[in-house]
């Protein structure tokens, strides 16, 4: 025995192994990512939103809800980056007020709703007792269109943007519900689980370590669609006046009012719809980029 | 005498079918159909059959890994079927398990650094996280890996490295008793012998005590002390390793042993050749369960299910042959 250890650490010194171990996994993580060239689009995509919504006020360069009319509805100038809306306020400015909705709609929806979703679908699909009970309400749920259900909820708590954040957030809860429990099922009959429970280790340490880590990547494949979706209902919500009220601009609300003037104006809905695709699309880049450095056997 | 380590007495385990429309009867399926055994401190008890003959379900429910359907299963002489899941959890650090698919049997996720260390942590060996890594890099020598190992994932080893980091694991809580179950069955032939061995010398350096299923008879044969013979979920023939090979009882066992290849090309076998498959547990057949595919089939086989028998001190058998009752109708 300690003539295997004595020979293991001639080669590799013990003091340099316990040094790295801690460390080596964040790093290999950062270098995973950093490989990954679309996680990095992705992140840098979504850091240009982030850091642009949070500093509006700093960059913006027309105040938001501001009208005038005599600059209505122009095109893109050196005056007006992304032209103007039919008030003659900037479509940009507007955007960069928008961002800060829309993002945090998306986040906190996303947030919410997988919070309850996979607790629920880890319930669901581990303890099997309550099986039945989770997935058949979870079905009813999942009757209802979102858009509809969402706006019954808001019709409940009250029209504002944190009840149609709810809102949103309650109408995408079904879809994490039923993937994160169809991963767990599978998972929860791998060797590996069975082998922890027979060294006696107790359940939710297995949840936690076995269960989820190997969820993991239908979890966040699914949040990096949902996002995009919890922005584009939270937008049609502020179409319907039940989210964010106007004038406040929200990308969704700007899309549907420029869908009125899309044969004078396209850049008023252009611009918005644009500014939700890209950040769409960075997320599921990164949620793609993170799946794979998530993984061990990815180099 | 003294005490065996383990005792099981007429273990059952019943899964229930699906429930089909309009039947109001649920179907069973008896995967271990009142199995008797016990095992003593230091040896190793062979299980062979075929597949679906429920050898890993007995392996398990031995754990209540699958919680058995009745019977007693007594572990140095304290009832293992009655116990609430925190006296489970102490027992489990007795009775360990080694999986048959090492790729299977280990988290992707988790280095085998962390793997080891949960099974320490899990019953308190080592205090501290320094001195729980200082005792997996002790395991992974005990069962022939390196300590750089303890940084790496499963998936940068090879099976039969899998299958040694799957007895490491087991061995960390310090068991009494491992069941391995077809623990060579998924590894190539020359890394089989390697893993056997490292069993055997486990087996003396730590006085471990094995239940050893498979279905490969020289497997058994080379690692077994007594052998039991499963045939839809019984045992028809528990027997010594020697006395089980020389002179076979059961005629299942006949077949089983009559159908090991040997080296010599020219030796004369008389192979007996089952026909038929293994039938179905959820309805086996009446009588004796082996009886659609016996050589030897009388009426009796059909309609009265066989007694254990005790041929002579600790061998027993399944079948009809050997009931002095009934050996008449085979004269």
């Amino acid at each position: 025995m300690t003539l295997e250890n004595n020979r293991s650490s001639l080669v590799y010194p013990d003091s340099i192994e316990i040094e790295t171990s801690s460390k080596s996994s964040i790093m290999n993580f950062l270098k995973k990512i950093k490989k990954n060239k679309g996680a990095l689009i992705g992140s840098m995509i979504l850091l240009f939103f982030i850091l642009t919504s949070a500093l509006a006020p700093v960059i913006a360069p027309y105040p938001v809800n501001e009208m005038n009319f005599e600059d209505s509805l122009q095109g893109p100038s050196t005056e007006h980056w992304l032209g103007t809306d039919e008030f003659g306020r900037d479509i940009w400015t507007r955007m960069l007020y928008g961002g800060r909705v829309s993002l945090l709609m998306g986040l906190f929806a996303v947030t919410l709703s997988g919070t309850i979703g996979v607790t629920l679908g880890v319930i669901a699909g581990y303890y099997r007792r309550l099986d039945i009970y989770i997935m058949q309400f979870n079905d009813i749920l999942m009757t209802f269109p979102s858009l509809l259900m969402a706006i019954a909820i808001v019709a409940v708590l009250g029209v504002g943007l944190t009840n149609a954040m709810i809102a949103v957030a309650i109408s995408v809860v079904p879809s994490f519900v039923r993937v994160v429990r169809g991963s767990v099922l599978s998972i929860r009959e791998t060797e590996y689980v069975e082998a922890s429970r027979a060294i006696g280790v107790k359940n939710w340490k297995i949840i936690i370590k076995h269960i989820l880590p190997n969820v993991a990547s239908p979890i966040i494949i699914l949040a990096t669609l949902e996002f995009g979706s919890s922005i584009l209902s939270a937008a049609s919500l502020s179409f319907l006046g039940l989210g964010e009220q106007p004038p406040n601009p929200e990308w969704g609300a700007l899309v549907y009012v420029g869908k009125s003037f899309l044969s004078q104006a396209w850049w008023m809905t252009l611009f918005p719809g644009l500014a939700i695709m890209l950040v769409v699309l960075g997320f599921n880049l990164l949620g793609d980029g993170l799946r794979d450095a998530l993984d061990p056997r990815s180099k | 005498m003294n005490q065996p380590l383990l005792s099981v007495k007429d273990l059952k385990t019943y899964f229930p079918t699906k429930k089909i429309f309009f039947n109001k009867e649920r179907q069973v399926i008896k995967a271990v159909d009142g199995i008797n055994f016990q095992v003593n401190k230091g040896e190793t008890l062979g299980i062979v059959g075929e597949s679906g003959c429920g050898k890993s379900t007995m392996g398990r429910s031995i754990l209540r890994l699958i919680e058995p359907t009745e019977g007693s299963i007594k572990f140095e002489g304290k009832e293992v079927t009655t116990l609430n899941q925190k006296d489970l959890r102490k027992l489990r650090s007795n009775m360990q398990i080694v999986f048959q698919d090492p790729f299977a049997s280990l988290n992707p996720k988790m280095t085998v650094g962390s793997i080891l260390g949960e099974a320490l942590a899990t019953h308190q060996l080592g205090q501290s996280s320094k001195e729980r890594k200082e005792k997996v890099k002790e395991l992974l020598g005990k069962v022939g890996l390196s300590p750089i190992h303890i940084e790496r994932y499963p998936h940068e080893f090879s099976g039969g490295q899998r299958q040694r980091i799957g007895i490491a694991r087991a061995i960390a809580v310090n068991p009494a008793l491992i069941i391995a179950d077809e623990p060579v069955s998924a590894l190539d032939v020359s890394v089989q012998a390697q893993i056997l061995n490292l069993f055997q010398d486990l087996k003396e350096t730590l006085g471990l005590t094995y239940i050893f299923i498979a279905h490969d008879l020289s497997v058994v044969k080379h690692v077994s002390d007594r052998i039991g013979v499963m045939y839809l979920g019984k045992i028809v023939e528990l027997s010594d390793k020697k006395q089980l090979f020389q002179n076979p009882l059961h005629p299942y066992t006949q077949a089983l042993i009559s159908a090991v290849p040997t080296l010599d090309p020219d030796a004369k076998k008389d192979r007996i050749i089952l026909s038929g498959d293994v039938p179905s547990p959820s309805s086996p057949p009446s009588g004796c369960a082996f009886h659609t595919r016996c050589m030897y089939r009388k009426n009796v086989c059909e309609n009265v299910k066989p007694r254990e028998i005790t041929v002579s001190p600790g061998r027993l058998v399944n079948c009809h042959m050997y009931d002095e009752d009934y050996f008449v109708e085979f004269l």
